[in-house]
């Protein structure tokens, strides 16, 4: 495998590790947050804490879309799937992820009509097949996901399709990043910035963490190298005194990201006043809605949605893990009553959740020894 | 759903400018590249598809890259072609 290698490589993984150990300020902490939930599970995958000093710490942030659903909005669209002639269609993703009565999983075993689908078109092709039946899709995820979503209600709309709408829960990360920023309960040296949701959002929209935050972001791709090399350019910044926000991973991520994406977008949704995230509670402005423009494909105005508000169970501290204040295994409930096959909260339903991450790969506290992972 | 899955371009649908037969680890699949129409991909070349949608184009390079991140994945990336497998996009 010659072309993995260029990104795999020991040899270069502990000369980055050693050129980033050289630029670590005596006595100083650092604390580096990766927000995109495929980051967190590269870091573990292949043991990237260890290659670092001591005093470079990664924090895993909100990046998994699946994590950040309130159990609410679960309730919700279990509601709505559960109206006459209604089939809910939805990512595999999102299937096991808790509401306050079950998953998507248990009201599919009651007789609820939910199907697991590839992409949001495969809805259209649903709705086609069953014209007395209203489809619903589950629009979950970041702008990964987003301009999908967008692009089916438009080709809905060209097919003049009018059993098919969606119940939007499309979250946005900076106002995430925002939030995490403002809190005071932890503070953050640079970013490591999501991957693939740069390629629909670019890289400018960084901007304000180094203006106003005076922090550093590097948008890093999903190889170990990729990631050693982002802490590298990151430490590089924090020791020349810059904080700017580049692109590590120039070979997937154009500068102003994926203009025809974010015009579908714009089309279609709109920012909402106010979000709730599990875990992180109401953020302004972070999440998206249907156009009035498209209200024929707006679930939330075609159906009645409960819309109440449910706590996270007690015992789950999803939002201290979501924010980086506490690692997955200082949890209580942490790979004892919360586990994969029986999560509790969301971070550990989805193999992107920082909780499954360190579940799965067994790595319950930072060991020192370097594994060699990295082959 | 969040993975950034690498496809090989094989064709485009005559009657449907927007739609492309891609090859993802053996398997083909219709994907809508309707999101790249600034800089649109020609047959074998490589695409970074997002539930069902072709997001930028990769080097091969990247592609195999990416896949052996997939691969390593195990479980989620089944999961995921098991998904693609039931795709119908049309």
């Amino acid at each position: 495998m010659r072309f993995v290698d260029e990104f795999r490589s020991a040899d270069k993984a502990r000369a980055l590790a050693a050129k980033i150990a050289g630029l670590c300020e005596p006595g100083r902490q650092y604390k580096l947050m990766e927000v995109c939930g495929g980051h967190t599970h590269t870091i573990y995958k292949h043991g990237l804490e260890d290659y670092l000093p001591e005093s470079v710490t990664l924090i895993h942030g909100p990046g998994c879309p699946v994590c950040v659903i309130p159990m609410g909005r679960v309730d919700d669209a279990i509601a709505l799937a559960s109206q006459p002639d209604t089939i809910m269609t939805s990512f595999g993703d999102m299937m096991r992820v808790p509401g306050s009565q079950g998953s998507f999983f248990d009201a599919k075993a009651q007789g609820t009509d939910i199907r697991m689908v590839y992409s949001p078109l495969d809805s259209l092709k649903i709705a086609r097949q069953n014209p007395d039946k209203r489809v619903v899709f589950m629009a979950i995820g970041f702008e990964t996901t987003t301009p999908s979503t967008a692009m089916t209600v438009l080709r809905a709309a060209a097919m003049k399709l009018d059993n098919f709408s969606v119940f939007c829960n499309h979250v946005t990360i900076i106002p995430a990043m925002k939030a995490i920023l403002d809190s005071p309960d932890l503070r953050l040296d640079g970013f490591i910035g999501p991957g693939h949701v740069s390629t629909v959002i670019g890289c400018r929209p960084y901007e304000f963490v180094a203006r106003d935050y005076g922090k550093p972001v590097v948008v890093a791709g999903f190889e170990p190298l990729d990631i050693l090399q982002s802490i590298y350019m990151l430490m590089l910044q924090l020791s020349e005194g810059r904080c700017e926000v580049e692109n590590q991973y120039t070979r997937v991520v154009p500068w102003d990201g994926n203009l025809a994406a974010l015009n579908a977008i714009n089309q279609v949704m709109e920012l909402r006043p106010y979000f709730e995230w599990r875990g992180l509670g109401f953020i302004s402005h972070s999440a998206m809605r249907v156009r009035p423009e498209f209200a024929a494909f707006d679930a939330e105005l075609l159906f009645e949605v409960p819309g109440v508000r449910v706590a996270d169970p007690k015992a789950c501290q999803c939002g201290e893990v979501l924010k980086g204040v506490l690692k997955p295994w200082e949890c209580k409930v942490f790979g004892t009553a919360c586990t994969p096959e029986t999560p509790i909260g969301t971070c550990m339903v989805s193999p992107e959740g920082a909780c499954a991450a360190y579940y799965n790969f067994g790595r319950m506290n930072r060991r020192r020894k370097v594994e060699v992972t990295i082959s | 759903m969040c993975l950034g899955i690498p496809g090989e371009v094989i064709e485009f649908l005559p009657d449907q400018p927007d739609l492309a037969r891609v090859d993802v680890s053996g398997v083909r699949r219709v994907i809508n590249v309707g999101l790249l129409d600034d800089d649109p991909p020609k047959p074998g070349e490589w695409v970074l598809i997002h539930v069902g949608f072709a997001l930028s184009k990769i080097d091969e390079a990247e592609a195999a890259a990416a896949l052996q991140f997939l691969e390593g994945i195990g479980q989620a990336y089944a999961d995921e072609l098991e998904a693609l497998q039931g795709s119908q996009i049309e």
